[in-house]
């Protein structure tokens, strides 16, 4: 009887090499990526010029196809709201719930693996590699409030770990299985030479925008402008979007800094007020907030002028329009630089 | 046999993605799935999904920067 495991695929080299090793006892794999909303995979690249050159792939996606498996991706944004909004075990240096996150997770998983039949569940993790979710006391704590318990195996550390189930019953060889544990990344290179993968996602930091201090700031200042930490996935999107100024408590500007910005943001125009240049190149805004009062919407124009070509120009015209309403001409002279606070700019 | 269409316009990959995934889900084998969408991610997430997942791309067409992507179910595994 074929024995079958699910493996959390993220798109990096250490999920694809667990996966693999699994893989070669003859075990059928399938891959689960889940998509919570922040994601860096493919977002800003879809966005902004500078990322451009980066190849616009997937990578769980082209780690699935790399090991001939499918790729269940599945769209947690909803429940994982409360992950993000209530981590029991708290954040880590921003708002990176990672504990939370992979007992999340790993729970989502086995859920899955209940439901489709499958025998197990293997994951990435390698010990002493993250300081909050990969450490040897807190991999027992995953296994344990997930309720995967003994079913979560995780192939590149086994050999420091307790022997699952998998293991016990032979479904599995232990000692095919590896020792990996800190932070060096040679093991697994190795180990990917020794699979013959040559083409992987470079660890670079983490795959989530909780993990980045200035999306953070801009995530707690959502939640501290509006008294309470709800959230959708648009707010989350516009989040990795434009520069963010807050004149007032009240409302924030989104300011697009290039032309995929301009026409991403322009997909929220019916949502949202927003300021267009006319007279000039120059960016759109998106007013994030309350209506604004003629004389927000003129210092808003101000601050939009600024960014656009007509920076230097004694007056610079615009369009203020209502959400999904008609534009409204407004002639400003832009602000200058050392009239915009530095506690406006949401860094 | 169906042909549906899906307004995926706006969304980031891999949404898109996971829009087609659900919506080729219930179909009958032969069904199609149109699917519109403005991330250029999906021209290559799309046919990624379609190979691993053993459905086929029929057509990419791209206009006023905007993808339709037409797939066909070929496997309900």
């Amino acid at each position: 009887m074929t024995r079958k495991a699910a493996a959390l695929i993220s798109g990096g080299l250490d999920s694809l090499l667990a996966a693999k090793a699994i893989q070669q006892q003859g075990i059928h794999v399938e891959g689960i990526n889940f998509f919570t909303g922040f994601c860096v995979e493919g977002h800003t690249h879809a966005i902004r010029k500078q990322d451009k050159d980066k190849p616009k792939r997937n990578n769980a996606l082209w780690v699935a196809e790399q090991l001939g498996i499918k790729l269940h991706i599945i769209d947690i944004v909803d429940e994982y709201k409360d992950v993000v909004i209530n981590p029991k075990h708290g954040y880590g240096a921003n708002l990176n719930p990672c504990l939370d996150c992979k007992i999340f997770m790993v729970q989502k998983a086995h859920e899955w693996i209940q439901k489709k039949g499958f025998d197990f569940l293997i994951t990435g993790e390698v010990i002493g590699q993250r300081p909050m979710s990969q450490r040897k006391q807190t991999m027992p704590i995953v296994a344990q409030e997930s309720g995967a318990e003994d079913l979560l195996l995780r192939p590149l550390c086994a050999k420091n770990l307790p022997p699952t189930r998998p293991e016990l019953e032979g479904w599995v060889d232990r000692e095919l299985l590896h020792d990996f544990s800190g932070r060096s990344r040679k093991p697994q290179m190795a180990l990917a030479r020794h699979f013959g993968f040559e083409d992987y996602a470079q660890p670079a930091g983490g795959c989530c925008f909780l993990t980045d201090e200035n999306y953070s700031v801009k995530l707690q200042d959502l939640w501290t402008n509006r008294g309470h930490k709800k959230y959708d996935l648009d707010d989350i999107m516009l989040l990795k979007v434009g520069r963010h100024i807050r004149p007032h408590k009240s409302y924030k500007l989104i300011i697009s800094r290039e032309e995929g910005e301009t026409r991403f943001l322009s997909g929220y125009k019916k949502q949202f007020q927003s300021i267009k240049t006319i007279s000039h190149a120059g960016p759109l805004a998106l007013i994030e907030g309350a209506t604004l009062n003629a004389e927000q919407i003129r210092l808003a124009c101000a601050i939009v002028a600024r960014f656009s070509k007509g920076k230097s120009s004694e007056q610079v015209e615009l369009t203020y329009s209502a959400a999904g309403g008609e534009p409204e001409t407004i002639h400003v002279s832009p602000l200058p630089a050392h009239e915009i606070p530095q506690h406006w700019y949401l860094l | 046999m169906q042909t549906i269409k899906v307004d995926a316009r706006r969304l980031l990959c891999p949404m898109p993605v996971i829009r087609l995934q659900d919506a080729m889900e219930p179909l009958p084998v032969g069904s199609q799935v149109i699917i519109t969408c403005t991330d250029p991610g999906v021209k290559n997430d799309i046919p990624a999904w379609s190979r691993i997942n053993g459905q086929s791309v029929l057509n990419i067409q791209e206009q006023d920067h905007e993808i339709i992507i037409t797939v066909q179910k070929d496997s309900n595994e």
